[in-house]
This record gives C-alpha cells, sequence and structure tokens, in this order.
C-alpha cells in the first residue's frame, strides 16, 4: 500500500480528498488506479505529473516500482532549462 | 549594384576581394574570404566579438566597411597562433578553463593580445578595463582576467 | 537502469583517477583558435538568405497579408506567412517525449490571427542576398488594425485590460471564471496553518517586490541552416540546447516524419534555457522546402531582444513571521509572473522554490500566469526561483536586521535539511545547505571589515535540477581508442566531463577518449541541454555506456581465454583472470581486446538508452560586498563568494565557471538590466550598449567554494550545478545595498537612479 499525497492544488479534482492509500507496484499501476477512483484527475494525470517516491522524484518513468510503505507526492512537471508550457508524456 | 575591387594583406597574407559597398569587414572576413573565427553578435559595436585589429589598432570589424580596408593590414584570430604553436595567451585561456561557449573567445584573444602588446604588464584593473568592450556572458570574466595576467607575466619572462 | 548505491561508496572510497581533475577541455583548441564552428559558420552551395518581417506593434489584428510584389522581385525564392503552416488545435499532443501545445507554439513562430507582441513574425522571404531579402520585406503589404496593449503583469490583470486571447478562462480556479481574461493559470501550494502561524510570530514583515524583464544575454544570435530536398527529406544544422526537441517541433509544424529530418547541433554561444525552443528553424525549412534551396537565417541583435524568450518580470508580495530567535512560523507567498504572449511562465517552479531553502511547518504559496504583449518567455537559468528567491530573501533578510541576528545564523536556524518536507510535498534525501552556510561563515570574506558606504549581504538559493532521457555510444576502436557519442549539446563543458567519467570507469587514461555531440541520427532520443542535467543524466548514461563495454570486453577476454564469463572481472583498464591459476595469466588489456575484436565476434561497443531519475537538488549561499556612491546611486561590487554543494565535482574549473558566470549574470539583473519599453509597447533597448549587461569592469574577481554533499543515484554522486548560482545574486546585492545605504530597496533592478531615489528619501527623512 502506498501513502499517495496529492497536495493542495489537486484537491479541487477529488472532491477534497488530499491524500489516499493505493495499492500499486509501479507508477503506471497508481496512475491507472487513481484515475479509475478520481476520473477528473485524468487530464492532469495525462498532462504529466512528476512524482517523488520517499523523497526521490521520478519524471517520465512509468515502470518504476512503488516499495510497499511508500510516501508518494504527486508534483508538477519540473523543468529547467525549458519552458513551462511542456510536459514530459506519461500516459498512453 | 557594382561591387569594389579591395586588395588587402589578412593575417599576412595578400588577398582581394569583391565586395558591396554596404559590407562590412566583418561580412567581408566570414563570407567573403571565409574566415569565420570572428563572429557577429550584435552589429554595433557594443559587444566586441568581431575585434580584429587594423594597421596595428584594435576595432570591431562590424564598423569598419569592406571597402574601407583597401591596402591595409588586417589581423584575426587565424592568426593569433603561428602555425602549431599557440599564442601565450591562447594557452593560458585552456589552462585556466577561461573560456566555456568560446564565442566571446575570438574577440578577447584579439583584444587581449592588443593590449599586452601596448602593456606587457597590466595591472588587473588595467586589463578589466581594456576588456570592458568585450561581451562575455558564461564566465564572469574572473578566470579570464586570470589568463590575461599569467599569459603576460610568462611573455614577460618572469 | 538503476544506479547501484554500492557504486557511490566504491566511488568515493577508492582513489578516483580522472573525475576530479582539471584537464584541458577537448573542444578548446578549436575555440581559441576561431575554428569551432557555430550557428552562423555553416554554409551550402546555392544558399539563400531568409529574413523574417516582424510586427512593428506590441498588439495588432493581422488583416491581410499581400506578398504578390514581392514574390515578383527578381531574386526572391519562397515566402511563407500562417497559410504555409497548417493550424494546430488548442490541446497538449505528444511531441517526442513531451506534451506540447503546439496551437501556441505555431503562432509564435508565425502569427496567425494577431501579431501579439513587437517582433512577432509574420512573414519571411529567401532570396539571393540579403539586400534582395531587406527589399521583399519592404514590399510585403501587411494590413494591421492595432489594438490596445498591456506590457506588465499587473497592467494585463487589471478588470479592463485588453485581452490577448479572447478565449482564455484561467485554469486552477474553481468554479471556473465565467469571463475570459489574461490570467492563464492561478497555482497554489499548501501546508500547515499560517494564520496560526503568523499568531506565534513575534515580528512579521510584509513587503512588495517588482521585477523587470530581463534577457538570457547570450551573445549568439540565433542561427540556422536548413536543406530540404525533392523528397521532403531535410538537414538542418543550428545553434540549440536541444537537437532532439528541435526535431519534434519542426517535424510536428512541418508535418514530417521524424526519421525525414536529421539535426545537427552546432557548437552555442550560450543559451541558459533561452535555446530550448525553436524560432527561425520550422522557418528556415519551410522556405528550403519551397525554394528547394538551402536556407540561412541568423537573427539580428535588435531581432533577438524583440523576438526570442527573455523571462518574466513580476510582481510579488511576501509575508514572513518569525519568533525573537529567529525561528520562522510561518511564510506566505503570492507571486504574479509575465508569460509574456502565450501561457507558459515559470509560475509553478517559482512558487516551489520561494521558500525551499527553509524547514516551514506553515507555507502558503499562490501564483498567476498572466499573458502580456511581450515576446513568450523561454526559461532563464532555474526559471522562475531567481525572482521568488529573491523577494524571500530580501524578507528574511530585514527579518534577520530587525532581531538584530546575524543572516548567516539566522538561515542556519531554519535551514533546510536531510529529511526536511519540502513545501511542494516530498522530503529531501541528503542535501547540502548547511554545509554552504557553515562554509559561508568561515570564510575569510565574512569576517572582512567594511568600509564607509558598503553593505554585506548574504543569500541562499535552490533549484531541483532534472534527469531525463540521455543515450550514450562508446565504440571501442582497434587501436584501444575510444570514441563516446552523445546527445546533449555542449554548453558547459561536458564533452570534458564525460571523457572523465568514462576514463574512470573503463580505467583508461582520459586522452584516450574523445567525446562526440552527435546528430539526430546517429543516437537515441535525448532531451535537451538544460536543468542541470547534463553531467548527471548524460554522465549516468556514459557511466552505463562504459559498463556495457566492460561486459562485452569481459566476455571476449573469457572466450580468448576459455574459461567461463565468471572467472573474469575489469580492473583498471585490464580483463583479469580470477579462480584457478589466474595468477599466472598475464591480463589483457582494453587495446589488446580491442585489437583482437573483428576476429573474436565483432566490433565492441557499448550503449546506454536511460531516463535518468534521481537527479539530487543543489543548494548555494552567496556572500557579497558593495560599495554604493551616494551622489551618483552606482553601486560597485567590492567582494564576491559563491559556496555553493556539486555532489561530485567531475572537473573543479568548469564547476567553478558555473558558479562565476551565475553569479555575474544575477548582478547584472541585479543592478542594470531590465526590458524598457515605451507607451507604444515597443522595446526602447534593444542593443548591448542600453540593455547593460556586465563588463570585465564591473566585477572583481568571483571566489568560488565547492561543497560536495554527494547524490546517491549518482555513480560518482553528481549534482547538477549549472543553474543554482543566478538564484541568490539578485537578493544577496539586494541585502548589500540595503545595508549600506540603511534603507530597503524592493524593485529590480536596482539601477542609479533608483538607488539615488533611495539614498536621497533616507536623507529627507532625516537619515
Amino acid at each position: 500500500m502506498a501513502r499517495v499525497v496529492l497536495g493542495s492544488s489537486l484537491r479541487r479534482y477529488t472532491g477534497g480528498v488530499d491524500e489516499l492509500e493505493i495499492d500499486a507496484a509501479t507508477i503506471k499501476q497508481l496512475l491507472t488506479k487513481l484515475g479509475a477512483q478520481h476520473p477528473k484527475l485524468v487530464p492532469i494525470l495525462e498532462h504529466g505529473l512528476a512524482i517523488a517516491i520517499n523523497g526521490t522524484i521520478y519524471q517520465g518513468a512509468l515502470l518504476e516500482p512503488i516499495p510497499p510503505d511508500a510516501e508518494v507526492h504527486l508534483l508538477p512537471p519540473i523543468e529547467g532549462g525549458r519552458e513551462a508550457s511542456f510536459r514530459l508524456r506519461w500516459w498512453r | 549594384m557594382s561591387k569594389r575591387h579591395v586588395t588587402a594583406i589578412v593575417n599576412g597574407d595578400p588577398v582581394e576581394f569583391l565586395c558591396t559597398p554596404e559590407q562590412t569587414l566583418l561580412d567581408v572576413l566570414r563570407d567573403e574570404l571565409d574566415l569565420t573565427g570572428s563572429k557577429e553578435c550584435c552589429s554595433s559595436g557594443d559587444c566586441g566579438a568581431c575585434s580584429v585589429t587594423l594597421d596595428g589598432r584594435l576595432v570591431c570589424s562590424c564598423l569598419v566597411l569592406g571597402a574601407e580596408v583597401e591596402g591595409k593590414r588586417i589581423e584575426t584570430i587565424e592568426g593569433v597562433a603561428k602555425g602549431d604553436e599557440l599564442h601565450p595567451l591562447q594557452q593560458k585561456f585552456l589552462d585556466h578553463a577561461a573560456l566555456q561557449c568560446g564565442i566571446c573567445t575570438p574577440g578577447i584573444l584579439v583584444a587581449a593580445k592588443a593590449l599586452l602588446e601596448r602593456n606587457p604588464d597590466p595591472s588587473e584593473t588595467e586589463v578589466r578595463f581594456w576588456l570592458a568592450g568585450n561581451l562575455c556572458r558564461c564566465t564572469g570574466y574572473d578566470k579570464i582576467v586570470r589568463a590575461v595576467l599569467d599569459a603576460a607575466a610568462e611573455m614577460r619572462g618572469s | 537502469m538503476a544506479t547501484n548505491p554500492i557504486d557511490v561508496e566504491r566511488a568515493r572510497s577508492k582513489q578516483l583517477r580522472w573525475v576530479g581533475t582539471r584537464g584541458p577541455r577537448p573542444d578548446g583548441i578549436d575555440k581559441v583558435t576561431g575554428r569551432a564552428r557555430y550557428g552562423a559558420d555553416f554554409n551550402l552551395p546555392g544558399m539563400l538568405v531568409g529574413r523574417v518581417l516582424r510586427s512593428p506593434h506590441a498588439h495588432a489584428r493581422i488583416r491581410s497579408i499581400d506578398i504578390s510584389k514581392a514574390t515578383a522581385l527578381p531574386g526572391v525564392k519562397a515566402i511563407v506567412t500562417r497559410d504555409d503552416f497548417k493550424d494546430m488545435p488548442s490541446e497538449f499532443v505528444p511531441a517526442g517525449e513531451m506534451m506540447v501545445n503546439y496551437r501556441d507554439i505555431v503562432r509564435n513562430v508565425m502569427a496567425r490571427e494577431k501579431a501579439l507582441y513587437e517582433g512577432h513574425a509574420v512573414a519571411a522571404v529567401a532570396a539571393t542576398s540579403p539586400s534582395i531579402a531587406r527589399e521583399a520585406l519592404r514590399l510585403i503589404k501587411v494590413d494591421y488594425e492595432v489594438l490596445p496593449h498591456v506590457i506588465t503583469a499587473a497592467e494585463a490583470m487589471r478588470p479592463d485590460a485588453p485581452l490577448l486571447h479572447e478565449d482564455m478562462i484561467t485554469m486552477g480556479v474553481e468554479p471556473a471564471p465565467t469571463k475570459a481574461s489574461n490570467v492563464a493559470k492561478r497555482v497554489e501550494f499548501k501546508t500547515g496553518d499560517v494564520k496560526a502561524g503568523f499568531a506565534k510570530a513575534d515580528v512579521i514583515v510584509e513587503r512588495s517586490f517588482t521585477t523587470k524583464p530581463v534577457h538570457q544575454g547570450y551573445l549568439e544570435p540565433h542561427a540556422c541552416l536548413a536543406n530540404v530536398n525533392e523528397a521532403g527529406q531535410a538537414e538542418l544544422w543550428c545553434t540549440t540546447q536541444g537537437h532532439f526537441v528541435v526535431r519534434s517541433h519542426c517535424a510536428k509544424l512541418l508535418e514530417m516524419e521524424l526519421s525525414q529530418i536529421r539535426v545537427v547541433a552546432t557548437e552555442i554561444g550560450g543559451g541558459f534555457g533561452g535555446k530550448t525552443v525553436v524560432y527561425l528553424e520550422p522557418v528556415a525549412l519551410a522556405l528550403s522546402r519551397k525554394s528547394k534551396r538551402p536556407v540561412k537565417m541568423v537573427m539580428s541583435r535588435d531581432e533577438v531582444f524583440k523576438a526570442s524568450g527573455p523571462t518574466s518580470g513580476a510582481h510579488m508580495t511576501i509575508k514572513i513571521g518569525a519568533r525573537k530567535d529567529g525561528t520562522i512560523t510561518a511564510g506566505e507567498a503570492e507571486l504574479a509572473y509575465e508569460a509574456g504572449a502565450f501561457q507558459g511562465s515559470p509560475i509553478q517552479p517559482g512558487c516551489m522554490c520561494a521558500f525551499a531553502p527553509y524547514e516551514l511547518e506553515n507555507a502558503h504559496v499562490v501564483g498567476y500566469d498572466v499573458v502580456s504583449n511581450r515576446p513568450k518567455v523561454a526559461a532563464y537559468r532555474a526559471p522562475g526561483a531567481p525572482i521568488s528567491e529573491y523577494a524571500v530573501e530580501a524578507v528574511i533578510d530585514e527579518i534577520a536586521q530587525k532581531l538584530g541576528l546575524d543572516p548567516i545564523e539566522m538561515r542556519l536556524k531554519n535551514a533546510a535539511k536531510a529529511g526536511t518536507r519540502a513545501l511542494y510535498g516530498p522530503k529531501f534525501g541528503p542535501i547540502g545547505l548547511v554545509e554552504t552556510l557553515e562554509a559561508a561563515k568561515k570564510h575569510p570574506h565574512y569576517s572582512t571589515p567594511l568600509g564607509p558606504n558598503q553593505g554585506r549581504g548574504v543569500a541562499s538559493g535552490f533549484w531541483f535540477n532534472i534527469g531525463g532521457e540521455s543515450c550514450a555510444t562508446i565504440n571501442v576502436n582497434e587501436d584501444g581508442s575510444v570514441t563516446l557519442m552523445i546527445g546533449t549539446p555542449d554548453i558547459g563543458g561536458s564533452r570534458a566531463s564525460m571523457a572523465l567519467m568514462a576514463a574512470e570507469t573503463l580505467g583508461i587514461d582520459v586522452s584516450h577518449v574523445r567525446t562526440l555531440i552527435v546528430d539526430t541520427d546517429s543516437i537515441g532520443y535525448t532531451f535537451l541541454t538544460g536543468g542541470s542535467r547534463v553531467t548527471f543524466a548524460t554522465g549516468m548514461a556514459t557511466v552505463d555506456a562504459a559498463k556495457d563495454a566492460i561486459r562485452q570486453l569481459c566476455a571476449r577476454a573469457a572466450k580468448l581465454w576459455e574459461v567461463p564469463e565468471d572467472q573474469v572481472v575489469w580492473d583498471n583498464g585490464f580483463a583479469k583472470r580470477t579462480g584457478e591459476n589466474a595468477a599466472n595469466v598475464a591480463p589483457m588489456s582494453l587495446a589488446e581486446l580491442a585489437a583482437k575484436a573483428g576476429k573474436t565476434g565483432g566490433p565492441i561497443s557499448g550503449h546506454a538508452e536511460i531516463n535518468a531519475q534521481g537527479a539530487g537538488p543543489t543548494f548555494g549561499t552567496h556572500v557579497v560586498d558593495v560599495e554604493v556612491d551616494e551622489a551618483t546611486g552606482r553601486v560597485d561590487i567590492k567582494r564576491y563568494t559563491v559556496i555553493q554543494d556539486a555532489g561530485k565535482a567531475v572537473h573543479p574549473g568548469y564547476v567553478e565557471g558555473q558558479y562565476q558566470g551565475g553569479a555575474a549574470q544575477g548582478v547584472g539583473w541585479a543592478l542594470n538590466e531590465e526590458y524598457v519599453y515605451g507607451a507604444d509597447g515597443r522595446l526602447q533597448n534593444a542593443g548591448f550598449l542600453d540593455y547593460r549587461m556586465p563588463v570585465t569592469s564591473d566585477l572583481p574577481m568571483i571566489d568560488t567554494v565547492i561543497v560536495e554533499v554527494p547524490n546517491p543515484a549518482h555513480p560518482y554522486g553528481v549534482r547538477g550545478v549549472g543553474e543554482t548560482p543566478i538564484v541568490p545574486p539578485m537578493a544577496a546585492i539586494a541585502n548589500a545595498v540595503s545595508r549600506a545605504i540603511g534603507s530597503r530597496m524592493f524593485e529590480l533592478p536596482m539601477s542609479p537612479p533608483k538607488v539615488l531615489k533611495a539614498v536621497q528619501a533616507r536623507k529627507a527623512n532625516g537619515g
């Protein structure tokens, strides 16, 4: 089970929920389950996010394993040296 | 529009070229003589990337017309090294990591060489004020100034 | 490929032979002799000159474009306008590995319905000479309906402001607004309870700040050479921080398959984030495709200022509360950043970085992405962070002064450490902020006595750094020399650091390793050079590729020795036997194995294609002494020290160069650089004379201290270093000036007229 923290800006897409437990072994599984539980999140998830697992930030790493009891944070994508309108591709 | 026929000496070699009245010396060096070492970064004489010497005088080649150099002696970055042998300034720039992207480097080397030919023992302040016409955006100038002072010391035999 | 943390231990404990040394840079000789070829240094036979017609108006509807007279001019071989680029709908679609809104990109490259800033491209021609091209532009008739414009975020956010995009509804606001505005997006980050936090504070300071737009200031203008043949296959040479990104954009805009475009990254004369996007490239390709001849396009300095991607100006309000002992109890920030003509300012990272150096229980940051009639902003070295951290660091300094606390001590009291939770959620791993603060405290600079009219400023800064896709191929040549091919353009000396890491891993002399930046056909997709990622991500790929080569070399040795593979190890450039009789068997060098490669199965080539994860953030602390001339308002930098964590400095000389260069850009941003607009929305200082960047006589020597708190995710402990150096300078200098003149400054740049005004105000108040 991973403890997923969504952050205050995502609360509006989950009806106020900003923390939940999700059983997922990889980032891809986590995003699929999250999108299924909160469909309003799906465009954000497709748009691209950075994911922090136990403090380490991952971007564009759909298959990254999530260890049991991990603390997972969803963050806006982190760019450096490039335009903020680019997003790393996650979905599909 | 008829072109002007010009003969001059570039880095010790006689050259002749045709240029339009509006072509600058920088245009001529880069587009007619294939000497692309001098760079065009502002076209208004503010950045020094196009620095060359004209009859021994340090100038911005973007402010000189191609047609103006009839019979004159031009030295560019391509003439700073002598064959295989780098000029002490060039070597010191490598030793001190005094360049990053390198676009300002040709202009700065030509300018620094002109300084040391006039003043073989400049102070740090004198180096800084002489090179104030050469912009560099990458290095913050620290290593450039150190390299010039070190080259000056070596050339003096200290 | 995940990195084994044990590798890091091994790397740290054993003596490193190459990583950490200061060898000469491989591209150095060509750069000091003028041989290196940058974007404008490439030519092809039959080449045409391309020039762009640009809007003279800050905001105008484009009713019609008449190119008939220009087309008829002898020597004009092609003209392109909005009609030559397919319109793209507003949605984020995949482009290579990214999601991009091409509706904005296609419009920025070539205006469609409106010209949204002075300098916006409206048409382009390719002709046989520069003078014919210029004449052709004069003959193009554009019918503009001039509209009212807005320049700053404050102007653009007014309820009666003219709209740039009539359908722009602010994202991130619930419920969504019914009226369109110039606010593209609202973002928010919150933790704890700021109200309760402020209630606990003994002192609260709230200040508003304004910063002006600045340009990255790279000396080399954008330049490219495009060559499209009759079959639609294209080659493109361009100066860029990311040729794969250029390929993605150009393929999309020209509706070509990626395999049909080959992009070559030339030497680049500075980028700093501003060369991560396309301007001329799709236009040059379109002109070449139309004319069936190569087309070269180079921006003038005027065009670079007006039509590339300077950064945001901003308005910010910061409120911080602290206890008497300096502990920060709450932090609040409201930030509005200019995005330029299309959405996408770095407001998000600006919000995330604002309070990053501090452990805060209660914080609330709100940010607005605001469009205005300026060029679309592009990234500039740690995009967003220098602006927000400037304001926060200035307030922290004011609080320290009010409480009579040493500014370094106050920061140490609140400093983020391993385990501190960042405002945006996750906890930090090992980080080096405290180490930089301690080093600053101990540095002789900090105890140097100050003279009259002098002031000392301190500020800390943070940047995340990123990883991303990088590929590396190591070809082991028959003579034992090694060719390393990578796909990230070299803007800071990465060819040298990659060679050092390859040599270290392979165990051979670095003089036998040559690093090449290859074109988009020659290596797998590699993300751009930016985000301080190359030494980290391309370095990781390089080490992985070296290990792949080593595996193959060991396998060959095993075959030659006729033993199982598990009886062969690689040690310092040699394959060695383990097991029975190992002592009697002479090791085989890389060169020996390479010489036999063809006969033992084929050439040996190691490669890696990764998406590097685990980039470690970098903290820095700057100390600066200034002297203010109270008669003129001129500020002189007397002493400057940069202290920053590098994780592991692969080439210390180049790390120092990044520290000094970033600091120098910060000096310019703090003291002199700004976009000056007229009432007509036109840029008044589009040249280096009046856009005043620091010159040699403006700066002293810049002292640097490299702190190393290794990043466990990288084989050698590397953290990106390129961006953090520009984050602290503006605050450090503002704090120094404020202390020197006894009056706080809230606007950048602190140019002489502004400083003079502050001095005079202080004197008028009896100070």
